[in-house]
């Protein structure tokens, strides 16, 4: 059968996994009780909740207590970042110039209430140097956020050098939070926070192949965080507002998905990346690939995010061309917040204009195969050879 | 066993229709609007079409509804937001004491942050009066939150007067009409309200979708979730797509048969209220007689301790709540009861019948059933003997036991 559709935009969002929408579907019609009632149909529903908590601390390696569930990612990111109690000195934040805007934005709203934020620069491949995080500590720093697999590029930062730093000075009395934007990582890269020592990691049910609007939050024993949402008092009163249970229980099995066989998804996703990248490389002359080297051995590279510039041709016009094909990806985050042209990421890494402006975005799921992966290949030349005729 | 669910002021179930038209945005259409491409494009018209039904429920404009995860989200965005970005103008805010913890937990969050509250009392059905709220207005009076109908005992409040006063002042008014969304009219400009909750699993939509009505011009800014540009940099994170879709075919029904619908309602509900009150001594009916929600039965039993009463009905198959809202292990009976003035050991006999479109006559006849016999039962067990009341009243922390957790 001829290929006709390719969908290479997974870190945009994932398509449900089957198993998902069923146990979407039965709570939407079966299980309809509020979880905070004290009857039959309450208590099923929170049993469904409770169900999830656990596959999805499972996934994690932590305790269910541990796992506050939210409407996004983008919320857990701000719940970390906004709720994280600053302390009697704390007037200080690191973060880096490659998270993603909900970390970003939501550092913004630290400074308008008087918080000093650094943004940690970012080497041409979109990694972090460690020590230049050691170097930026103060006395005064009382949060670190430093996300695990950046959505644009695929660069995968440090977190066991990080994590040796940040550990170097909470030995010296340093009282540090740390907060980990895990969202393009979980369920490609091993995940476990407890052994790293992060205070709080976010992540997200639609990139895993679960459903839009529910996220999650890992919050380490005894770290001091406040809500932003007040109310009834659910999620340990760290998130009021009745639970979504459809999209929690979505969650839920998202998450057996990958404590089952999420220490799987680098290895199969690698070859595909590999291939694809290789493969454009060589067929589309002047292409180069943004971010990490992949290969096998580099630790800094993300299995599953390729972003691949064309220089002298636009971005959106190249997305939009390869739609034609049925080939969809994107230029960058989804959700760019749409107020400066051109990706930030990029240009933290300083790549030239003409770089960034041609840059679009791969990214794979384990879902893929290396058919169509060959597919978008060969029209990905195509489609590169037939603009250049155009405005070249 | 029969099974009757009474209980649809904490949640109902989600209509055939509304489910059905949600899966196709779980499987097919499962792109993120945010999106170029066409998967993007065409969620983003459907979340645009979800808008305008919402819109269009409530007599508003598309721009006007920004969606979020539910009645708290929207809530707190509504009230957080209008306190930070007037505070320069004045910190005053005035709310009532029957609100949901939603409104109640937020405006006093603000307490501590410098500014000042009002809350204001409620007479003995529960609701707020126009002159209380015209002495209570200040020149720094900023905000004025007053739920459209109390999620436990039904009263409707007299939205139309205390907006209109504030509105008279240039105050910025916001109402939470989680409850009375789909069982009363609710229109923003007829309201005269500037700010508008609504909840998706209340009106036999999904749970974990909400929206927020703003009125073009308020005062209001996102002080709660920043990140990507979503909802036109209302509201960031991702769209819980599925639920948007639903929450919009929720809108539709739910105005669509509002007439015949409460029709039927009311009826079943006087007919509920009216052999309670007959066949069972010692038994009042809280809240408002006339100005309820017509689906909203809710009454004390003397001498009964809530939490007993309800197991016993669970047990044969009626989904019933107390009407007291706890947070958490609190021991505290429902803050609308007793802001009511209902003492302590009743409040703690409350019991809360909250009607839906599934439910039939025969559903009454068979609570009239079971009832008085759990009643006549409980009673004979309690320690808050109805010979002897003036131990009840003296035995208050006696009765302290745990309350439920209904929203
Ligand atoms: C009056 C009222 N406001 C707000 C809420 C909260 O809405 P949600 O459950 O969607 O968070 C509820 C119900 O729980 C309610 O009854
Ligand atoms: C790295 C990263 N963080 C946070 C988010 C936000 O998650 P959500 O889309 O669930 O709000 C995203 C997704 O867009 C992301 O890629």
């Amino acid at each position: 059968m001829a290929i006709r559709e390719v969908y290479l935009d997974n870190s945009a969002t994932t398509r449900p996994l089957p198993e998902v929408v069923r146990a979407v579907v039965d709570a939407l019609e079966n299980n309809y009780g509020n979880p905070s009632s004290l009857h039959r149909k309450g208590v099923e529903a929170g049993r469904v909740v409770t169900r999830a908590r656990e596959a999805v601390a499972a996934s994690l390696g932590v305790a269910p207590a541990e796992i506050v569930f939210t409407g996004a990612g983008s919320e857990a990111v701000n719940l970390a970042i906004k709720g994280a109690r600053p302390g009697k000195r704390g007037r200080h934040v690191i973060t880096t110039a490659v998270e993603h805007h909900a970390v970003l934005n939501a550092c913004a709203q630290l400074k308008e209430q008087g918080i000093e934020v650094t943004v940690l620069p970012v080497d041409a491949a979109g990694v972090v140097d460690p020590e230049r995080l050691a170097a930026e500590l103060r006395d005064d720093t009382y949060l670190v956020s430093i996300m695990y697999v950046n959505n644009e590029v695929g660069a995968v930062q440090p977190l066991v050098e990080i994590a040796a730093v940040i550990g170097a000075a909470r030995k010296a009395g340093r009282r540090l939070l740390w907060h980990v934007d895990a969202v393009q990582a979980y369920g490609k890269l091993p995940l476990r926070p407890r052994e790293l020592g992060v205070d709080l990691l976010s992540i997200s049910a639609h990139k895993v192949h679960g459903p839009k609007g529910v996220g999650a939050l890992y919050v380490a024993p005894h770290t001091p965080l406040q809500p932003l949402v007040a109310g009834g008092g659910q999620e340990w009163g760290l998130r009021s507002g009745t639970e979504n249970v459809p999209g929690i229980a979505g969650f839920g099995v998202a998450a057996e998905m990958i404590a089952r066989e999420g220490h799987l998804a680098a290895d199969r996703l690698r070859p595909l990346k590999k291939r694809l990248v290789e493969g454009i490389l060589a067929a589309v002359p002047g292409a180069v690939l943004n971010g990490p080297a992949c290969d096998k051995e580099n630790p800094r590279c993300a299995p599953h995010i390729a972003n691949i510039s064309f220089p002298g041709l636009r971005g959106e016009i190249l997305v939009h061309s390869l739609e034609g094909r049925g080939i969809y990806v994107s230029t960058g985050s989804a959700c760019s917040s749409g107020k400066k042209p051109g990706s930030h990421v990029l240009q933290a890494m300083g790549l030239k204009e003409d770089v960034v402006e041609g840059a679009i975005r791969f990214s794979l799921s384990i879902t893929n195969t290396e058919e169509e992966i060959d597919y978008a290949v060969k029209n990905t030349a195509a489609v590169v050879e037939e603009l250049r005729a155009l405005y070249g | 066993m029969r099974r009757v669910y009474f209980d649809h002021s904490a949640t109902t179930p989600v209509r055939p229709e509304v489910a059905e038209e949600m899966q196709k945005y779980l499987t097919e259409n499962f792109g993120n609007p945010t999106s170029l491409h066409y998967f993007g494009r065409q969620v983003r018209k459907a979340v645009e079409e979800a808008r305008e039904k919402v819109a269009a429920s409530i007599g508003a404009k598309p721009d006007e509804i920004v969606f979020n995860s539910g009645g708290t989200e929207s809530d707190n965005m509504a009230i957080h937001g209008v306190a930070m970005v007037n505070k320069n103008r004045g910190n005053h805010i005035i709310t009532s004491a029957v609100e949901h913890h939603a409104v109640l937990n937020t405006v006093k969050a603000l307490g501590k942050q410098g500014f000042t509250i009002t809350i204001l009392p409620v007479d003995k059905y529960g609701m707020v009066s126009v002159d209380d709220l015209a002495n209570a207005i200040t020149d720094k009076t900023i905000l004025i939150s007053i739920m459209h109908a109390n999620n436990e005992v039904g009263t409707i409040q007299p939205i139309k007067e205390l907006a209109a006063l504030a509105r008279e002042k240039g105050i910025i008014f916001h109402t939470d009409a989680v409850q009375s969304m789909g069982k009363i009219p609710v229109n923003v400009d007829d309201l005269g309200v500037d700010l508008l909750t609504i909840s998706g699993h209340k009106i036999y939509g999904p749970k974990g979708v909400g929206a927020l009505y703003i009125r073009k011009g308020t005062r209001w800014r996102q002080t709660l979730f920043h990140g990507g540009a979503q909802e036109r940099l209302r509201r960031a994170g991702t769209e819980n797509v599925p639920g948007i879709i639903g929450l919009g075919r929720a809108c539709e029904l739910a105005v669509e048969n509002l007439e015949k619908e409460s029709a039927y309602l009311t009826r079943l509900r006087d007919k509920l209220i009216k052999s309670v009150l007959d066949n069972i001594p010692h038994t009042r009916l809280t809240g408002h007689p006339t100005m309820r929600l017509p689906n909203h039965a809710s009454f004390c039993f003397e001498f009964i301790e809530g939490e007993s009463m309800l197991l016993s009905l669970d047990m044969k198959g009626i989904a019933a709540s107390s009407g007291s809202a706890c947070t958490s292990g609190s021991l505290e009976p429902s803050h609308v009861l007793l802001s009511m003035g209902i003492p302590h050991e009743l409040a703690h006999g409350s019991i809360r019948i909250t009607l839906g479109r599934d439910n039939t006559e025969e559903d009454i006849d068979y609570f009239m059933e079971v009832m008085p016999p759990i009643v006549e039962r409980l009673r004979a067990m309690s320690p808050l003997d109805q010979e002897n009341e003036f131990v009840a009243e003296s035995s208050c922390a006696a009765c302290k036991v745990s309350s439920s957790c209904h929203r």
